[in-house]
Parts: C-alpha cells; sequence; structure tokens
C-alpha cells in the first residue's frame, strides 16, 4: 500500500503539473481539492482518466471521484481494492 | 534585452522566464505553450501598471491557432484501443483560452477577441484597437500577435491607451512588428 501511495503521489504530481510540489509535502490525509494541494475540476477529470488508463477503473458516475479522491490515503485503498491492471 | 537563455526547448524557456519575471502562480504550470506566451508577454507588459478592475481589452491574432495543443490532443485519440484523451489538454484546444488565462491573473472583465490571420494584420488591429478607445469600449488595449507551433514561437505585445509614449497608427505597428 506505501508503494501505491508513493506512485500517486508522484504521478499526481506529474501528471497534474504541481511544479511547486514535492511528494514528501503530501501527507497520506491531506485535502486533495480545496485548502490541500487545491487540485480543481480540470485536475478531477484529469484523476478519473488515470484511474482508467493506470488502474483499469472506470467510473461511471464522475461524482464518484469527489469521495475517492479525498486524500491520497482513500485513492490507494479504492485503488487496492477495484484495480484491473 | 530583458532576458535570454541558450535552451532550446521551449518549455524549459519559458519556466526559466517565468522564474526570472519572479512570478508566484502555480496555475502557470498547467497552461498549454501557446497560453503560456501570451501570459508571460502580458506580465512583461502589466507587470509595472494597475490593471485591476481597469477596462483593458485584449485583441490577440496568430496564424497557427491552438494548432500546437490540437495536435497533442490528436495524439491522445488517434489510437483507439488506448483512448484516452486529457481533459487538461482540451480545455486548451481554443486559441482565445490564453487571454481567458491573462483576464484571471488580472481580473480583467473586458472585451477580448483572437483572430487567426496569415500574418500580423496591422490594418485590422489598428483599426479594431482605434475603435475600442474611440468609443469608449475600453481605457486601454492589450494586443498584438502571439504565435506557436512546436519549437517556433513569436510574441509582438503592446497597450494602447489615451497617453501613450508613441502614436498609435497602422504604420508605427508596422514598424513595431517588423523592428
Amino acid at each position: 500500500m506505501d508503494d501505491l501511495k508513493l506512485e500517486l503521489k508522484n504521478n499526481i504530481i506529474e501528471l497534474l503539473n504541481l511544479e511547486d510540489v514535492n511528494v514528501d509535502e503530501i501527507k497520506d490525509d491531506d485535502s486533495l481539492f480545496g485548502d490541500g494541494l487545491g487540485l480543481d475540476s480540470i485536475d478531477a477529470l484529469e484523476l478519473i482518466v488515470m484511474l482508467d488508463k493506470d488502474y483499469g477503473i472506470r467510473l461511471s458516475d464522475p461524482k464518484e471521484g469527489k469521495r475517492i479522491f479525498e486524500s491520497i490515503e482513500i485513492m490507494a485503498a479504492y485503488i487496492s481494492e477495484h484495480r484491473t491492471k | 534585452m530583458i532576458f535570454s537563455e541558450d535552451n532550446p526547448q521551449v518549455k524549459d524557456f519559458f519556466k526559466s522566464v517565468y522564474q526570472f519575471l519572479g512570478i508566484k502562480y502555480s496555475k502557470f504550470f498547467k497552461m498549454d505553450s501557446l497560453s503560456k506566451l501570451a501570459f508571460l508577454s502580458a506580465e512583461i507588459i502589466l507587470k509595472d501598471t494597475v490593471s485591476e478592475g481597469k477596462n483593458i481589452a485584449i485583441i490577440l491574432s496568430n496564424n497557427a491557432s491552438s494548432l500546437d495543443t490540437d495536435r497533442k490532443h490528436q495524439n491522445s485519440i488517434n489510437d483507439s484501443e488506448s483512448y484516452f484523451p486529457s481533459p487538461a489538454v482540451f480545455v486548451y484546444t481554443l486559441p482565445n483560452i490564453g487571454i481567458g488565462e491573462i483576464s484571471i491573473r488580472h481580473q480583467l472583465k473586458s472585451e477580448n477577441g483572437f483572430f487567426v490571420f496569415d500574418k500580423y494584420n496591422a490594418n485590422f488591429h489598428y483599426n479594431y484597437e482605434k475603435s475600442l478607445i474611440n468609443n469608449n469600449k475600453s481605457d486601454s488595449v492589450l494586443a498584438g500577435w502571439v504565435n506557436i507551433d512546436e519549437d517556433s514561437y513569436e510574441a509582438f505585445l503592446y497597450l494602447v491607451s489615451e497617453n501613450g509614449t508613441l502614436e498609435h497608427t497602422e504604420q508605427n505597428l508596422k514598424q513595431l512588428y517588423t523592428n
């Protein structure tokens, strides 16, 4: 699980062009949106594509993302349970 | 000369200019190349201007439209077996998005337009900019040519206002662009 969390942090930084953020600055339970990393709605769509592309998880309802992308901790748990690749 | 760097990579050069100008605006790194070029050029012109709340129109043009980003988007949807279009790329597949980025940065809610020509059209720009000022549609106009396609780019921006240092004429625009 720790490897997956680190992988997610690295992927998010690269995918979302968070040039001024380091991996060790993202805590597992930090909010990804709002006051945390400050991601926006386009970032959320980008994360939905990442779930599909990297882990074979296709969200039928984009609103699900709000819960799944709450933090790295929650994302990693969801991916571990639902990944198909 | 404001800044120069021997760097063949456009992305790296834009980042260097961003750092050189001392800008703190993390959304910059999410922009496509055309928006970054327009954004940085506008920063140089507007950095000493109190732009917030001012009625500064933005009229830009180029000849590649958003082709640089359109290609990236096309590449992500070419393969039906690996069809993963990026929403963050797709939102930049229009050339006028760069105007939006400048407007957000400087809190502008003004008239704007992005036009595609074969080359910089001084006559069109002159008449449009003059009309905006003369008809009190805007206090000033940030205008010019912002073009990018892969590693080739060009930006020529100027601010038209009632009290400029150089007279706003078609001939002067032509001369400024060619120089």
